[in-house]
């Protein structure tokens, strides 16, 4: 009963406020609009045509650097050293200085690039990749090797993917897992940040408005600790249910938009990809990729995984808040919380791009601090039942150990004003 | 009268800090009880215990001669001293939510709340925040919340300290009322006049202890001196003066006369009944004022505490 109302109020109290209803519509426009801010600066940072200065009296590479959309090549051999110097570092990103010498094998390591900014990578292995095939070249000649036969001799291979269940699949597909995956992995962890905080707050308010003492003369304060967590965590999850419903919508309108249907997700075969299509079936091809991500399974997972993790988390949340008279005092105990979240988006990331289903990825989406997370990131590429099922039986058995710790310095940190507590104190209380 | 509440050799402690120390109290049904301490004493810790938002690490307490327990939270009304509401929730919201946590359905709050809010005329607060209330008029909704429920036993924290003269009046009317109807009051402060003013009872806490507890006669009969304050316009002054300070132990008195008479406070030796300085008065010159000189809260307090100091 009790419990009821105060979940009814916390919810009602983040619900209605105002940025909970900015936040919720706007971030996902906001989400989109950034996207296409970065895709549009990273097209505009491309378009600049890099200047680049040659000095190759010899002309062992004048033929081999080609002026691209990119890079504008330009001799200026012609001019004495000196000059060509002065007018490069004036009117040139750059000077390639290839020295003049006997053999020309000494090139290997005397090409130069001389520059007032550092060089990007790509230029770097532009150059590098010129000096080689042209060095290589020149070896096989001397060594009277056919190199074109060694060129028409040589092959690409791309390995096409498909799974037992007989779905064929595509590269680059993986790579759009890792999107999504990494995608998933971060919403959980800006929810238990953003949420967890919620939590914190809402105890600090309570605390430094003195209303506590009110409420936790009708109430336990566990109840409370805890009809504040579930109040919270669900409008955390009616938040998620909007942009679920708002990320279908525009889903079902980009399928309209490339002329695709639900369940059509065998009418394109990556074939298609690889017999070189337009961009309007590429595009197709990866939306019916998506569709065939196990959605539901990685939906609902997201839900009680954040269920779980938001439980452990903003116990831990609540407590500190309990322990701390105001929102500045509680950075210094923060960090904890912020470092396994850190880490669990950064392992997860790495580890899970490798080998989603390698030992140190598996191994996280266990532990229950780093699980939700790893977890959502796995889930992409097909993680077993027993695993998932496994992970969140660990996630919530931690989380009714973590709780009843959490309840302790809650109950005593509530009626606990002035100076802020050590790690030490903290550790007293768990004994009162 | 049969206690409502009885407080048994209540012991708490914090970590090596005792805050009580096998405290006992009984509060009669329907009295004004005033629970006063210095700052620290451990009032704070006992009224927590009362209100089972902490629990005692020994000793009992009873209400009603039932041991404390959930089922006597609707029967408890706490207003603490650090007052406290939602800022940002509507008046009448909270209101509600408060008295639902007490066990209230919402109708019997709504029916209480009516009645309240048109007892204090502040119907028009409803939909207002408590943030754009001034202070005085959030104090006044800190008490409705508090009574709503209709407690059995009301426990007030300082309840006065905030509040301007006009709303402070208002609320004793209000808790002299329910005093009336039947409730049991706990005052707890160090405010002696509002005490003074109101209490029946008193039990008085220091350092961890009960020093003192009784109906507020009672105390103040164990702590008078048999001093009285005499005025008087003697026929001759200086002989009076020379003469009484002989006979007795005297003092300067400082009370207000309207003529410029001898103002004296008198201690009688234990046993001497009051008529015979007021024989030997009468011989000297017309009495204007006799008053026996009851020792006030506030000089019992002070004597106590420092004493035991």
């Amino acid at each position: 009963m009790s419990l009821s109302l105060i979940i009814k109020r916390e919810f009602n109290a983040k619900v209605r406020n105002k940025s909970f209803i900015v936040m919720t519509f706007l971030s996902p426009i906001l989400f989109v609009a950034m996207g296409a801010l970065v895709g549009y600066l990273a097209s505009v940072n491309g378009d600049e045509v890099e200047k680049i200065a040659l000095y190759d009296p010899a002309g062992v590479f004048t033929k081999d650097f080609k002026s691209d959309k990119k890079t504008a090549f330009t001799d200026l051999s012609k001019l004495p050293l000196d000059k060509a110097k002065k007018e490069a570092a004036e009117n040139y990103e750059g000077l390639i200085f290839v020295p003049n010498v006997a053999d020309s094998k000494e090139l290997v390591n005397k090409v130069e690039y001389i520059s007032n900014d550092s060089p990007s990578m790509e230029l770097v292995d532009k150059i590098e990749d010129v000096v080689n095939d042209n060095l290589t070249k020149q070896n096989l000649v001397k060594a009277n090797i056919d190199y074109k036969a060694i060129d028409a001799a040589k092959t690409k291979a791309e390995v096409k993917l498909s799974k037992f269940s007989g779905e064929k699949s595509f590269k680059w597909f993986n790579y759009l897992k890792v999107f999504i995956g990494f995608g998933f992995g971060y919403l959980i962890m800006m929810f238990i940040i953003i949420y967890g905080n919620m939590v914190m707050r809402s105890v600090i308010e309570e605390k430094t408005n003195r209303i506590i003492e009110i409420i936790i003369s009708s109430v336990k304060p566990f109840k409370l600790m805890m009809g504040k967590i579930i109040g919270t965590s669900l409008a955390g999850i009616l938040q998620f249910l909007i942009w679920a419903v708002l990320g279908g919508i525009l889903l079902t309108v980009a399928m309209g938009f490339f002329g695709l249907k639900m369940g059509a997700a065998s009418a394109v075969s990556p074939d298609m990809i690889a017999a070189g299509t337009s961009k309007t079936e590429e595009m197709q091809v990866y939306i019916t990729e998506i569709l065939t991500l196990p959605w539901a399974t990685m939906l609902l997972s997201f839900l009680i995984f954040f269920i779980g993790g938001f439980f452990l988390y903003s116990s831990i949340y609540a407590s500190i808040g309990a322990a701390v008279d105001s929102e500045t005092d509680s950075q210094q105990f923060l960090l904890p919380i912020i470092l396994p979240l850190m880490l669990g988006v950064y392992v997860g990331f790495f580890t899970v791009m490798n080998d989603p289903h390698g030992t140190v990825a598996t191994v996280f989406s266990m532990i229950p601090l780093t699980s939700p997370i790893v977890m959502m990131m796995r889930l992409p590429f097909g993680v077993p039942l027993w695993q998932i099922a496994l992970s969140m039986a660990i996630l919530f058995a931690t989380f009714f150990g973590v709780v009843w710790f959490a309840a302790k310095i809650y109950r005593i940190g509530i009626l606990m004003y002035g100076k802020k507590p050590t790690y030490k104190e903290i550790y007293k209380w768990l004994k009162y | 009268m049969k206690p409502i509440l009885e407080v048994k050799n209540v012991v708490k402690q914090y970590g090596d800090y005792t805050a009580l120390n096998s405290v006992s109290l009984s509060v009669p049904q329907g009295s004004i009880y005033g629970l006063l301490g210095p700052n620290g004493a451990g009032k704070t810790s006992l009224i927590r215990i009362i209100n089972q938002i902490t629990m005692p690490d020994g000793g009992e307490v009873l209400l009603d001669g039932e041991k404390l327990g959930s089922q006597h939270i609707k029967q408890i009304g706490y207003m603490p001293e650090e007052r406290g509401l939602y800022k940002s929730m509507k008046v009448g919201e909270q209101a509600l939510y408060l008295a639902q946590l007490k066990g209230l359905t919402k109708k019997e709050a709504k029916e209480q709340l009516d009645y309240w809010f048109n007892k204090l005329d502040i119907q028009g607060w409803w939909d207002k925040k408590i943030q754009e209330l001034s202070k005085g008029m959030a104090q006044k909704i800190q008490f409705v919340v508090t009574v709503l429920h209709q407690p059995k036993l009301l426990i007030l924290d300082e309840p006065f300290s905030g509040f301007d003269p006009v709303n402070a009046n208002l609320i004793k009317d209000e808790i002299m009322e329910l005093r009336d109807k039947g409730t049991t009051i706990i005052f707890s402060t160090h405010r002696m006049e509002s005490v003074e003013d109101m209490c029946d009872h008193i039990a008085l806490i220091h350092q961890s202890n009960k020093l003192i507890e009784g109906p507020l006669n009672e105390v103040k009969k164990q702590y008078r001196t048999n001093t009285f304050e005499v005025g008087i316009a003697p026929t001759n002054f200086q002989h009076l003066l020379a003469d009484i300070s002989t006979k007795y132990q005297t003092t300067q008195a400082n009370f207000k006369t309207l003529d410029d008479e001898l103002k004296l406070q008198v201690a009688l030796p234990q046993g001497t009944p009051p008529r015979e300085l007021l024989s030997y008065l009468m011989d000297k010159g017309d009495v204007t004022y006799f008053v026996e000189k009851i020792p006030s809260v506030n000089d019992i307090f002070i004597e106590t505490v420092s004493k035991k100091n």
